[in-house]
């Protein structure tokens, strides 16, 4: 990927210099050239086009603050409940991220949602330990971080 | 629309401030250290969130000075808040910190109670040598 923005680069240069000016205007044609280059030429890299983990990037973000947004009106309505109805819990979530970057952000991803907070992380990193204000079914719980925040992370990981 | 700007801004800003006093009622009612770092860390991340976007769109759509300082600000914090939360909540946890008699279900008892057997049966160990 890396090498792919830095191909794209040269070739905004390039045509920077071709048509001898050295504007951010020409700089920016040049990159969409570079662009359109990369995207048609994608088959020849052994990576992905790189703008596939860009957009998969922008989809974790949106993802992110669509939780970000709906958990903390739910840890509000708790907390402003007049009665204490909550049912706080540990429970072990079994992740199958590998890398440890992406174990990383979705450690800091569920600690960032309010409601769920990572404990403990095991030795082995197949395990991570959150701590839960509210659960009504464990099960359910481990889905729903599978399907949101675990899917979108492979998708960025993927090479 | 200076009108639409104003009111986006006091709009941002409101939810800013009710999602902070939220946090400190949160902070003063929850029972335990565990649910209380959820109030403290969380909320607050929200309200700094909503109140420094607040302040962005009034500097850049009101006064025309694009500060990218202010958006800085957010993403630092959002760096650093899960980070303090999770090594809070690590260290009262291991440090033998009782969660409130509510909490229904505690699957991390066993891991750290092993953990620290193993630790003392390593220390007597050496100890001996």
């Amino acid at each position: 990927m890396a090498f792919q923005i830095l191909l794209n680069f040269v070739i905004a240069v390039t045509w920077m210099l071709l048509s001898s000016s050295m504007t951010a205007q020409t700089f920016i044609i040049g990159y969409l050239i570079g662009l359109l280059i990369i995207f048609i030429m994608r088959r020849y890299f052994r990576e992905r086009f790189y703008l596939g983990w860009a957009w998969a990037a922008v989809k974790l973000a949106l993802i992110f603050l669509r939780e970000l947004t709906m958990s903390n009106i739910t840890v509000l309505l708790i907390v402003l409940n007049p009665k204490m109805d909550i049912r706080p819990a540990f429970f072990a979530f079994p992740t199958d991220l590998q890398k440890d970057w992406e174990i990383m952000l979705l450690s800091n991803l569920i600690t960032l949602t309010p409601g769920t907070l990572v404990v403990h992380v095991s030795d082995d990193q197949r395990t991570l330990y959150i701590h839960a204000i509210d659960v009504d079914d464990v099960d359910n719980e481990i889905q729903s971080i599978k399907h949101s925040f675990e899917k979108a992370i492979r998708e960025v990981g993927q090479s | 629309m200076i009108v639409i700007a104003n009111i986006l801004v006091v709009l941002l800003i409101s939810i800013g401030v009710i999602f902070t006093v939220v946090a400190v009622i949160g902070v003063l009612r929850l029972p335990d250290v565990y649910t209380r770092s959820h109030a403290a860390t969380k909320s607050t991340t929200f309200g700094v969130l909503c109140t420094l976007s607040g302040v962005f769109l009034y500097f850049w759509l009101i006064e025309g000075d694009f500060n990218i300082k202010l958006l800085l600000g957010i993403v630092f914090l959002f760096i650093t808040a899960p980070i303090g939360g999770h090594i809070m909540g690590r260290a009262a946890y291991i440090s033998g910190v009782k969660p409130s008699e509510l909490t229904v279900k505690d699957e991390l008892e066993e891991v750290v109670k092993q953990a620290k057997k193993d630790r003392t049966s390593q220390k007597m160990k050496s100890d001996e040598d």
